[in-house]
């Protein structure tokens, strides 16, 4: 349980899907029984650390467990990567967020790109499983950075894959295939760095084809409280840890976004160096 | 002991001064800035109190602190037993004794007051629980035969502790229930170490674990489980709702988005309860003040803790921006005058109208205009108007925005039946803190808005109390 003297939250299993992206299982029957699809946590790994949101990718009710896929791209997440099965995580809390809109849409397309599949995958099942023709695009820079595909074929009816080198599935961006679906496309999930959200979100703007992406700014406690995940919607503020993080793409000020992200990017260049510098430290 | 001076040589002697770090020294670390009462102090200090008939001090004490009663035994040399006094009607003297308004309450009713200088009640506090802490030997009250029942708290800041802390006395199983990782509110994540040590309140909490209280961290009440659930499946016979005040107000100006620009309430998060003042040892990252131009607008408490703490993270320059005049502020006199050593320079009858930023998104300056007071109101409240073209820019790195906060609606839009106020926060009846829902009350900033810590303490035992009625008789 996650009372506070207790030694945390247990991980019951993990694995590489990619180099650098891992999935666990973890132990949070609180979570686990209440989470529904587009919902996160948000952990903190040991007791200098900092918090950082994850979608939950998965929950098994019955046996309390969440399953979360992170990719390993600064200090925190690569500590976190280092984990095994066995190990426990001080602080996992949870579900945050608002649900994903579930409805029977059409046929919908739902886009990941890098990481942002993972973060793709439960509202996409969700979205097959209310009726709805699903279509999936994955991008990935190259054929090892494409993650769940064998996931998304076990439900999707068509699963479309785009490497940036061609290495796997076409060469190209996601938006590609997406051009060519355009006139069937009822409704769109676009999840991945925000420049593949913002070219999606240009993209069906003009076709008038309801888009929704999932926004990853900077968060601190999830709970509405600090008001550092403030993102600008429709010309209005909402933070997207209670408010979102799922936002209508057409009304998403990006710009912004983009910019707020980077606040602290020598902070992490920094943090991430002297991680690198310890793990060095160590193996001599 | 009795005080063996007579009425006329107690008011001569001075007000005693607390011992605190230098300014220039303090404004350096994080560390506490006052440093504490020795014992000839705190006699001294003691042997001013008139022993009143009719002690105006308890009165101004928003709980009834035994004022009188627990300096005599500060006389006597009896700081134990003064601490234990003071324990019968306020649970955190080591917290209250530091952060109290004191002006406003017990001092300010003391009659020494006027002439003299009021007895320095929260320094006497203070000093009597820092005592008792160092001996380790705080005497937990005795408990009640176990009743059987079983309340849940939904936070833990000074409301949700002190409604913990009695009703399991009362032989409750209590069990304390923090969206956060850490247990206190906003004594945890939001006044910072240099006012109120960690490990205060560390302690504190200890002692309510010893005394047999339960925390469950990690849990937003709202989302990972509802208030329907605890009454329901999880088995509690009573809620109280102790979540705060947390959110925070923006000013909805243009420019609030810049890089640069923070709520009073994610800047302390990040230093205090994050602990942002020891990166990289600490991972949590916070703009890096070192040598840069910085602003707080605001006049509380919190815009006091917010431009102080970033002093001390290097400012070169830091600026109070506040839209009335000091008169007006409502942060303790203590904080204003601390601030002002410090080299926080106070810019009043001042509002921001806009942030102005570079092409990168970071915040360069904030324009402001002048205010002007209007005579009062019929609240009494003294309006502030902008006087036309008075517009100036004020170059800034950072800005922090310490205007207010108002109610965390995750706990009312989660449970239907819980009336609220037009401002959203949860009603609940004044002498019992019952609100609309049978088996919830409320307590705390989450019913009156942002107030004290004191009030929140108070109103967190008011609602013990009816709670222990509730549950022995079943009576709503
Ligand atoms: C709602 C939401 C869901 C997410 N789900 C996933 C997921 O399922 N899997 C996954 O791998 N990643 C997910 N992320 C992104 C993940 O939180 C960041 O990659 C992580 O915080 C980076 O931390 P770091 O210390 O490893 O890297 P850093 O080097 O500290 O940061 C790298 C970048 O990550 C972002 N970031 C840093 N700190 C935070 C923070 N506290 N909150 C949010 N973003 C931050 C910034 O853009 C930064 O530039 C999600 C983000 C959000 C907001
Ligand atoms: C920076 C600052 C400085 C201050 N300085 C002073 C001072 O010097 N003197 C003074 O007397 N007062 C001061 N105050 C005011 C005082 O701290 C508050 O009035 C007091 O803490 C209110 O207590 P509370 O128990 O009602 O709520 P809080 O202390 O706000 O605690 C509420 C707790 O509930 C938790 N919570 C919220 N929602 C949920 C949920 N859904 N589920 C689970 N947990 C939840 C929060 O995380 C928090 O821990 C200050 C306030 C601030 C912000
Ligand atoms: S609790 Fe606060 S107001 Fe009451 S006596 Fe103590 S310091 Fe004064
Ligand atoms: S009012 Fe002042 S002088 Fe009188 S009992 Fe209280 S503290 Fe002592
Ligand atoms: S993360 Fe603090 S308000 Fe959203």
């Amino acid at each position: 349980m996650n009372a506070s003297n207790s030694p945390g939250f247990l991980i019951t299993a993990a694995r590489f899907l990619a180099p650098d992206v891992k999935l666990f299982q973890i132990h949070a029957p609180r979570v686990a029984r209440k989470r529904q699809a587009g919902q996160f946590v948000i952990v903190r790994i040991h007791a200098l650390g900092e918090r950082i949101p994850l979608t939950i990718a998965d929950s098994d009710p019955v046996a309390g467990t969440i399953t979360i896929i992170v990719q390993g791209i600064g200090k925190t997440t690569k500590q976190l990567n280092a984990l095994n099965a066995g190990d426990s995580i001080p602080n996992v809390v949870g579900p945050l967020g608002k649900p994903s809109e579930i409805e029977k849409f059409g046929t919908c397309v739902v886009i990941g790109g890098g990481v942002g599949t993972a973060i793709a995958y439960p509202t996409a099942k969700a979205l097959k499983a209310a009726g709805n023709r699903v279509i999936a695009i994955i991008g990935g820079r190259n054929r090892q950075l494409v993650i769940l595909e064998e996931e998304l074929r076990a439900f999707a009816d068509e699963v479309i894959i785009t490497t940036d080198d061609g290495s796997y599935g076409e060469k190209g961006l996601v938006i590609d295939p997406l051009q060519r679906l355009l006139g069937q496309i009822d409704y769109v999930l676009a999840i991945g760095p925000i420049p593949m959200m913002r070219a999606v979100a240009n993209v069906t703007r003009e076709h008038k084809i309801k888009t929704v992406v999932s926004l990853n700014p900077i968060m601190v406690d999830g709970t509405g409280m600090c008001g550092g995940c403030r993102v600008s919607v429709a010309g209005k503020n909402q933070f997207a840890c209670v408010d979102g993080p799922e936002f209508d793409a057409h009304q998403v000020d990006f710009e912004t976004l983009t910019k707020r992200n980077a606040m602290y990017r020598d902070m992490e260049r920094q943090s991430l160096a002297r991680h690198q510098c310890q793990l060095e430290g160590m193996a001599h | 002991m009795a005080n063996p001076l007579k009425p006329a040589e107690r008011v001569k002697i001075p007000r005693q001064h607390m011992q605190e770090q230098p300014a220039s020294a303090r404004r350096q670390n994080f560390t506490e800035v006052n440093l504490g009462f020795d014992f000839d102090l705190a006699k001294r200090e003691a042997q001013r109190c008139l022993e009143c008939a009719k002690p105006a001090c308890v009165d101004g004490c928003p709980v009834g602190v035994k004022v009188k009663d627990f300096i005599q035994l500060v006389l006597a040399g009896k700081y134990r037993e003064a601490a234990a006094k003071i324990r019968e009607d306020n649970v955190l003297p080591a917290v209250t004794g530091r952060v109290c308004p004191q002006e406003d309450q017990c001092e300010g009713g003391c009659v020494m007051g006027k002439k003299f200088g009021p007895v320095g009640i929260g320094y006497l506090e203070r000093f009597v629980a820092d005592y008792e802490q160092k001996s380790g030997q705080i005497g937990l009250p005795a408990k009640a035969a176990p009743t059987g029942k079983r309340v849940a708290i939904i936070g833990s800041g000074p409301a949700g502790l002190s409604c913990a802390g009695d009703l399991v006395q009362q032989g409750h199983g209590v069990r304390v229930f923090e969206a956060l990782h850490e247990i206190g509110g906003v004594l945890v994540y939001g006044i910072p170490e240099f006012r109120l040590p960690k490990d205060i309140v560390r302690q504190e909490v200890e002692n309510m674990r010893r005394m047999g209280v339960e925390f469950e961290t990690d849990v937003v009440v709202g989302q990972t489980v509802t208030v329907d659930e605890l009454l329901g499946e999880e088995g509690y016979a009573a809620v109280l709702v102790a979540t705060g005040a947390g959110l925070p107000n923006f000013l909805n100006i243009p420019g609030e988005n810049l890089c640069g620009v923070y709520s009073s309430n994610e800047f302390l998060t990040r230093v205090n309860l994050m602990k942002a003042y020891r990166f990289p040892e600490y991972d949590e990252p916070v703009f890096d003040c070192r040598g840069k131009n910085v602003a707080v607008v605001g006049g509380g408490n919190t815009a006091m803790d917010s431009i102080r703490c970033a002093l001390r993270l290097g400012a070169a320059k830091a600026c109070l921006i506040y839209r009335r005049s000091e008169a007006e502020m409502p942060a303790r006199i203590e904080e204003v005058k601390h601030a002002k050593e410090e080299g926080v320079e106070f810019m009043t009858l001042t509002n921001p109208v806009e942030f102005l930023g570079d092409d990168k998104g970071w915040l360069k300056a904030a324009r402001c205009v002048k205010m002007q007071l209007a005579a009062p109101g019929e609240d009494g409240r003294r309006r502030a108007t902008a006087i036309k073209g008075s517009e100036f820019d004020l170059p800034l790195d950072m800005v922090i925005i310490a205007v207010g906060t108002s109610g965390n609606p995750l706990v009312q839009s989660t449970t239907p039946d819980l009336q609220t106020t037009d401002h959203g926060y949860i009603q609940a009846d004044d002498a019992t803190l019952k609100t609309s829902k049978r088996g919830v009350f409320a307590a705390g900033d989450i019913v009156t808005g942002g107030a004290t810590v004191i009030l929140a303490m108070g109103a967190g035992r008011k609602a013990a109390q009816a709670i222990n009625r509730y549950l022995k008789t079943g009576l709503w």
